[in-house]
Order: C-alpha cells, then structure tokens, then sequence
C-alpha cells in the first residue's frame, strides 16, 4: 500500500522545523515533497547578519544539508517556486511546471519584505534584506561601492547597517520615528542603542520620510530625497521597513487569509487537507516574525500531521535581540508600560547600562534590557509563566538567584570569562569548549548542551552561566524553552500535566499512567520513572504500590552507593543525640565488617562508609538503630543545638523539639531530601536559616523559616510565621511540607519549589486558612502513619532481598 | 578453568532476575562482576559490571528498555550490545547467555578470567594497599 503524501511549500526553518518534528513522531508515515523557491537547503535566515558582517559564512549557517533530505527519503525541488494550488486535484504546481500530488499540504511560505511605495524603488541598487541572495547582493555592493543607505531602524535595518559598515561602507540610517527599534525598546534604550551604533561610524536620519530614490546617469540609484526636502547620495539602499506575511499562493488558491493565512489552534487552515505554519501565517489575529514562535508552530503543525492529534497552539510571547555583535539588548513583552503600570528602572549611562522592568498587578508584562541582558531569560520566564513578583519584588532588578555560588570563580558573568575559564567545575568544561560545541553543532537548546559538552549536567550550578553562552553564541530566538518544558524525551507531559492527571484520573501504578499519556516508550527511561513513582505514592498513599525498579539505586538498597561500588550507612540518632549502648554497638559493627572509614557527617550523624552490599541487612540488624534515610528523597535529619536543657543562652528547649518533629516526620519521602534544624535562640547554632524548614526558639514562642538551602546556591530561608506551642510548630512546619510534597515536582528542593510558586502563595495556603492547614498536616499524618523501617521490615518495605546475594553458579565454583 | 571451550554454565532460574532489574555473578576477588539483566521486553542480557565510564556498578542502575543507566554519573549503556548510547562513547564487554528449561546458562567464556577487567579499586587505597 503506497503512503499518504505530504507536500511542502517552503524550504524555510519553520516548514524544515515542522517535518523534522513529524519524522521524530511517525517517521514513515509520508511520502514527502518539500519545494523552496531558493536554491539551496535549509538554512538559518537569523544568521544571515553575522554572514553579512563576515563573522559567519553560508556554509556555517546551513541547517540541513542535502544528504539530510536524502537521508530521509524526501524529494527536494529547491530553487522551484510554487505558483499553484489546485485544491480540487489536490496538486501544486511549479514554476517550471513540475506538479505534485497532494494527500496534506503545509504552506510554509514565510513572508515578503515591505517594499515602499515611492517613486525609484525598484532602481538597480535598490534592495530589501530577506534571504542569501539579498545578503550576496549587499556583501558584492560593498565591495563596488561606497555609500550605503538603509531606510529602517529596526532590528533588520539596523542589523544590515552593521554589516555593511563592518564591509567599509559609509553607512546612513534613515528612520521615520523618533528613536530606533521603537517597537522593541523605549526611547532611552534607542538612544543607547544609536550611540553605540553612532561609535561604529554608523550616521542616523532619525524623524525622517524618505519620498524618492533617484537614479543616476548609469540608471542606478545614486540619492534619497526626503521630505523635507533634504538629499543624501547613495549607490546603495536597503529597504528594511518591515515585511508582509506571503499569502499570495494561497489567496489565489481561495484559502481565507487576513493578514496571514488564517489558521486554527491545530494550525489547519479552512481547507482540512491543508496546515500552514511560519510567518506567512495569521493565528487569533497574530502574525509572528521570530523564530520561536514558528517552532512550537510547528511542533504542533507536526503532532496533527502524525494523527496524534493532542497539541494545541495557544500563541507566543516573544522575545527580541539584536544580533549585532558586541551590543546586547533585550526586549520582551509590554515594555512601554502604560495606564495601571509600574516601571521599576535601573538607568547607569556612563556604564552603557539600562534596565526596564514593568510591572502590572504584582505580575511582570515587560522587560527592556540595553547593556546587560544577562537575566532577560529569567524576565521572559516569569513573563510567560505570569507568576505574581510581589515577593520577589525588592531583587528582581537584580536578576535569578539561580546561579550557583561555587565552582565556576565566583563568576557570574559568562562574556566576561575567557575562552580557557572553567564554566562547569563538575565536568571540567570550559567556555571555549561550550561555544565551539554550540557553534559546530548548531545546538538551541540548554539539554543539547548538556548531552553534548556535559556542561551544567551534573550539580547544575553553572546552568545560568551556560544559558548566557548559549543566547550570547546561538541568539536569544533558540534559548527561550518551549513554554512548559516535558518531563523527558520520552513524553510531552510536563511534570505538572503528570502530577494533575495521576489525581484527576486516579491512576495507581506506572504502566497505568503511561497508557493515559502516550509515552513513546515503554519502560520510560531513568529520569521519568522515579519521578512518576513518587508522583504516585504521594498521591495515592496506601493505595498506590511502590515500584522499587522504579527508584534509584540508594532507595532501592537503603544505602548510599559509592564510587567503589560499595555503600554507606548513616543510622537515625533523633535529633542528633545518641548514648554510650548505640556508640558501642557502632564501633563493634565497624570492627565485625571492617568498615573502611567512619565520619561524622553535617547533619549531627555517624556515617559508616565501604559497607559491602551483601553486608548491609546484617550490618542494619547488628546496628539495631533506625534507617536515617541519608540515602532517601525523604526526610533526612532534624539538626539541633542543645537549647536551654543545657545552654546559658538557650530560651528553649531546642533538642526536644527537634527530636519530636523528627519522630513526626521520619519515613517522610519528598520530591528532593528535606532537612530541618532546630536552634534555641537566635544566635541560631543549630544553622536553621539554610534549612528546608527551620525553626528558631525565642523567649515568647518559636520562629519558622522556609526554603532555605546550604547547597550549591546558599538561600537563606525566609520567615513564614512565629507560633507560641510545640503542637503549632508541628502543624506548620507539617503543613508546609506536605504543600511541598503535593505540588513540588520532583528533584526540585524546597527553595525552588517556593521561587516557582511564590512565598505569597505558600502563605495563603498556610497561614491565611487554617482548616486547609490542619488538612494538609492530617495529610502528611495518614501518609506516614505505620510506614515500616525499611532496614528492619524489609518484607513490608518492599525490599528485595535478592539483591543482597549474588547469583552462585550451580555447575561452577568461586574460587577463593 | 574447569569448562570446555564453547560449553555454558548453568546461572540461575529464569525468574531470579526481577524484571527491569539485574543480578550480579561473582568471578574472584578484584575482578569485576558479571550482571544479568532482565530487559523491558523480558529478554535477558549479560554484561561485566563495569560502566565504560569510571568502573560503575551497571547492575545497580535503572533499567528501561534494553538499556540500563548507571549510578554513578548517569551514562545509559545498550545492553544488547554493551556500548554506551551517544553522545558517550566506550563500550563494556559482552557475554552471550542461554534460555534452556527455565535456567539462564552463561557462556563459559565469562569466567576466563584472564580476560576480565579488574574492580574498580577500593575507596580508602591507604588501607587497601597491600603491606609491604
């Protein structure tokens, strides 16, 4: 049975972009056509500027060369327009008469640059900016001639006056408005922007019309007359004046087109048979001109072209940059503020620094960046995500306290470091060797980078740092992540998706929740499955059976693995406490299995380290203490001072505390490890300020603190509210937690957790309504009531003791 | 050794190895583990129990699929064929296994141990290395 067809109009990224994401879904599914009326493969028209000004060549900026399409089977006719759809026969038509038959269609005709129209425009010498053979044409002018003028001060206008002048031409601008890039920047941005243009030798016609080009005595044009009767001579002028969704084709073909091609959320057009995506595309009235929204465009276009028939588009937020090496702006969203807005402002104009934020109903619409556009991936995050700023408010101009404090020199600056400067102190990764892997391998994405260089994979410290590489290296277009990111490769479901259909649809067990969201895989993979299994037991405790293959390695042998293949064992001393009868029973432990190394570790614990793993249910039972689930995404320790038992200063009575909210809490698993402290006074020995949940004795009651973190980024915890008994401490402080254990996704520690959703919402669920307070802490009770000590009831923690005992060979012997 | 040249030796039952889990077989002291994996689709493979990486216990990661990650830094190996999936490269060494009546039969090859790879060395060397 021959395959469906499907037929491409459009070489450009989003139509190359839509079929590579329909290959990754169904890769046999069409028999495929793609026609390009340029004659070459796919390339990267963003990149076209860097081309322009010689830092990059054609060949650098391909995207897919032909062995791509080779490869997978799809016929390319480039360098053939498409000047017909017959919708009735199902076939376009060529140029050149070349036809192909159709089963679906997908239009992906870009858009045509806005030619204005003023007597002399179509003169010789006269061009638009719009593909490779424009940027040929530019890069031939300039070495012909000398005089250059670009009628347009926006992005692309700007980005070709750079380019020629960086070529050694004499380069003009002449802009209608007041200041330049008016619809990504306010006017003292533009100003910014046009000094430093102004100090390339870049001149500027600002608040000019240009009415005429005149042609010489050769026929070429060799002036522009304004409006105010002005002249400026030029042997070559770039009109960049903005462009026009390509509709044409399909208007004659009789689609409904407004602006764009008029398409639904499924990015079909009226005609079912025919899907469009890209520029030439209008969606609820929007027309896009970057690239990022054409990519989840075409993510979508894909998903429906495959039959599976899920995705949705909901349009896109966008984000700017220039491309114009050496000057960094950013602009996203509302930027200009407005009736009910608020702009918070950091101006330095000595520094060339500039900062807009504005702000409306405690949410972040705007961000204008000029000089330091380091955090405009953080403003485009909150933007799109529309979380309330309200208690991020006081820092925000400071940027994302995601960066990690150790391992990269204390550097927070990525174009500050040299080439050879270690970016990723885990895996030896400099920034040289991150720039080259994201330009030879022409990676978009913060994953690529870590699949590829191992860069910011491993405690993720450096991941700001290597964000910053990538925008700076790649363009701000390929950073911005889709909008809600997937769990995995091996679904679309973000975690949140994950963790509402496990309530909503009561699923009880993994296979049950790959089946109701499409996993592509059948197993899932090491990063899915833990997640969802603790998703589950969270969810639906006693109810959902805990999968053990499902967890990693230290939850599944209650031990933490080492480097050698061996394990530790850190046994539970309540808060921190222990006597002479466990010390002796230790130290005969240690002697009987010849443990290598005992340390005292950071959270008031012994640990035993080198513990064989056949040794380690004898070595639990000989030690006859409890799990202390130092291996565990689960409550860890309960670190105490000693507190007015004992302490002069001590106004209460710390240790108690600290050992009843450990006996409440133990067995507790979480989406990350979770530890608490207890200190009783505020001189705070107990260290309770970069705890998950930390609690700090006053005369008059106890403090609670949250999210804090000792980690790789220091966070101090932030006040959550002061309660006068111990009962009130363990309802908040239990509260609080199980909020977290409900609706953090996993591996986020409780900081992040707080950042995502925000301290204000913590607070409402918290403190605001007491009844859903008690709810949640009679929650986290039922969950934890009767758990089993995994180290002494194996059989109903569901360890496998097999594990413990190697497989003997019956027809052969070890040797000794 | 004590097995012919292509002969097989008798491992365990089929159902020792969980699924989606992995055994391990013990050659001498110092030498790296064999593991016996059960795959996703019920299929069992074997491998030293060595990541090509930094030695890493195979055997204690996730399986999924016909692949396993390992604990240690997190590198995913092939089962079927011991290679690691790209972008890393290294590959751990194969051993071929049989299904005869419900018993898993490894080949003998497996415990020449003239061939195999050591155990990654112990933690604390000052206390491993032998006295002089």
């Amino acid at each position: 049975m021959s395959r469906p067809r499907l037929v491409v109009v459009g070489n450009g990224m989003a139509g190359i972009r839509t079929i590579e994401e329909l290959l990754r879904l169904a890769p046999d599914l069409y028999e495929i056509t793609v026609f390009g009326a340029e004659p070459h493969p796919n390339y990267n028209r963003i990149l076209l500027s860097p081309v322009l000004a010689g830092e990059q060549s054609f060949e650098d900026i391909v995207l897919n060369p032909y062995r791509w399409y080779e490869d997978n089977g799809i016929r390319l006719c480039a360098g053939k327009a498409v000047t017909r759809i017959d919708r009735a026969r199902r076939v376009v038509v060529a140029e050149d008469g070349t036809e192909a038959v159709y089963d679906r269609l997908l239009l992906a005709t870009g858009s045509n640059p806005f030619i204005l129209p003023i007597p002399g425009a179509h003169l010789p010498g006269v061009i638009t900016y719009r593909d490779i053979a424009d940027t040929q044409r530019m890069i031939d002018a300039a070495r012909q001639y000398r005089r250059a003028a670009v009628i347009g001060g926006g992005l692309l206008g700007l980005e070709a006056a750079n380019g020629l002048k960086a070529r050694g031409m004499d380069v003009t601008v002449v802009h209608v408005m007041p200041w330049l890039m008016e619809r990504q920047l306010d006017e003292t941005a533009g100003r910014l922007l046009q000094r430093a243009l102004q100090a390339r030798g870049i001149r500027f016609l600002l608040q000019t019309r240009t009415t005429e080009l005149v042609a010489g005595e050769s026929g070429r044009v060799c002036a522009l007359k304004f409006c105010d009767g002005g002249t400026l001579e030029a042997d070559l002028v770039v009109m960049a004046v903005g462009i026009r969704p390509n509709t044409e084709l399909a208007q004659a073909a009789g689609l409904h087109c407004d602006r764009g091609i008029v398409v639904d959320d499924t990015m079909q057009t009226f005609d079912p048979r025919i899907y469009a995506v890209g520029e030439c595309v209008a969606h609820r009235g929007v027309t896009y001109g970057l690239v990022a929204p054409l990519f989840e465009q075409a993510k979508v276009a894909a998903n429906h072209l495959a039959h599976f028939g899920i995705g949705r588009y909901a349009g896109s937020v966008t984000s700017t940059k220039l491309k114009v090496t050496g000057i960094d702006l950013f602009s996203a969203g509302n930027f200009m503020g407005g009736e009910g807005c608020e702009e918070i402002v950091l101006s330095d104009p000595n520094a060339g620094v500039y900062k807009k934020l504005v702000v409306k109903d405690d949410r972040l619409v705007g961000a204008c960046l000029y000089g330091d556009t380091v955090d405009g991936s953080w403003y485009f995050k909150l933007l799109r995500t529309g979380r309330s700023v309200a208690d991020i408010r006081d820092h925000l101009m400071f940027g994302e306290p995601n960066l990690g404090d150790a391992g990269h020199m204390g550097q927070n600056k990525a174009l500050a470091m040299s080439d050879a400067d270690e970016v990723c102190g885990c895996n030896g990764v400099t920034k040289g060797a991150i720039v080259r892997a994201i330009r030879a391998q022409k990676l978009c994405t913060l994953e690529e980078v870590r699949k590829c260089t191992k860069a910011s994979s491993s405690c993720g410290s450096c991941t700001g740092l290597v964000e910053q590489l990538l925008i700076a290296t790649a363009g701000a277009d390929y950073s911005a992540p889709p909008k809600a990111k997937p769990m995995c490769g091996c679904t679309d479901s973000t975690h949140a998706e994950v963790r509402q259909a496990i309530r909503e649809l009561e699923l009880l067990s993994i296979p049950q929740v790959f089946e109701r969201l499409n996993w592509r895989t059948p197993n899932g993979c090491a990063t899915c499955r833990p997640a969802i299994n603790y998703y589950l037991i969270s969810t639906w405790p006693k109810r959902a059976q805990d999968d053990p293959q499902s967890r990693f390695i230290n939850e599944r042998a209650h031990a933490n693995i080492q480097k050698d293949g061996t394990f530790s064992v850190v046994p539970r001393m309540w808060g921190g406490e222990t006597n002479a009868a466990e010390l002796r029973r230790i130290a005969d432990v240690v002697e009987k299995y010849k443990i290598p190394t005992v340390k005292v570790t950071g959270g008031q614990r012994i640990d035993l380290l080198g513990v064989k793993k056949e040794d380690l249910p004898a070595v639990w039972r000989d030690l006859g203490m409890p799990s202390g689930h130092a291996y565990a995404k689960a409550l860890r320790t309960v670190k105490t001072c000693v507190g007015s038992e004992w302490c002069r200063f001590g106004t209460q009575d710390s240790t108690h505390m600290g050992k009843a909210l450990e006996r409440a809490l133990w067995r507790m698993y979480a989406p990350h490890k979770v530890k608490l402290a207890v200190s009783g006074c505020p001189r705070n020995c107990a260290e309770a300020g970069i705890k998950d949940v930390g609690v700090i004795g006053v005369d008059s009651g106890w403090e609670i603190y949250v999210a804090g973190n000792g980690g790789i980024k220091t966070e101090v915890a932030q006040f959550l509210v002061k309660v006068k008994t111990a009962e009130e401490v363990l309802e908040y402080a239990g509260a609080f937690l199980q909020l977290y254990r409900e609706e953090g996704w996993y591996l986020e520690r409780t900081v992040h957790f707080v950042q995502r959703v925000g301290l204000e919402y913590v607070k409402k669920r918290i403190l605001d309504d007491a009844a859903n307070r008690r709810a949640l802490w009679e929650r986290l009770q039922f969950s934890l009531a009767d758990e089993p000590d995994p180290w002494h009831e194996s059989e109903r923690a569901g360890v496998d003791l097999r594990q413990f005992r190697p497989v003997a060979p019956a027809s052969f012997e070890v040797p000794a | 050794m004590n097995a012919a040249v292509g002969a097989w030796i008798d491992l365990c039952a089929v159902d020792e190895v969980p699924p989606l889990g992995a055994r391990i077989v013990q050659r001498a002291p110092g030498v790296a583990d064999v593991a016996i994996f059960r795959a996703g689709d019920g299929r069992l493979f074997a491998l030293e129990d060595r990541c090509p990486h930094r030695g890493g216990p195979l055997s204690q990661g996730i399986v999924a699929g016909t692949r396993v990650t390992c604990p240690l830094h997190g590198w995913t190996i092939e089962l079927a064929s011991g290679e690691a999936v790209a972008p890393d490269t290294g590959a751990t060494r194969r051993f071929e296994l049989r299904i005869e009546g419900g018993r898993v039969l490894i080949e003998c090859a497996a415990f020449d141990l003239s061939s195999a790879s050591a155990k990654p060395p112990p933690c604390p060397l000052s206390t491993a290395r032998p006295k002089r």
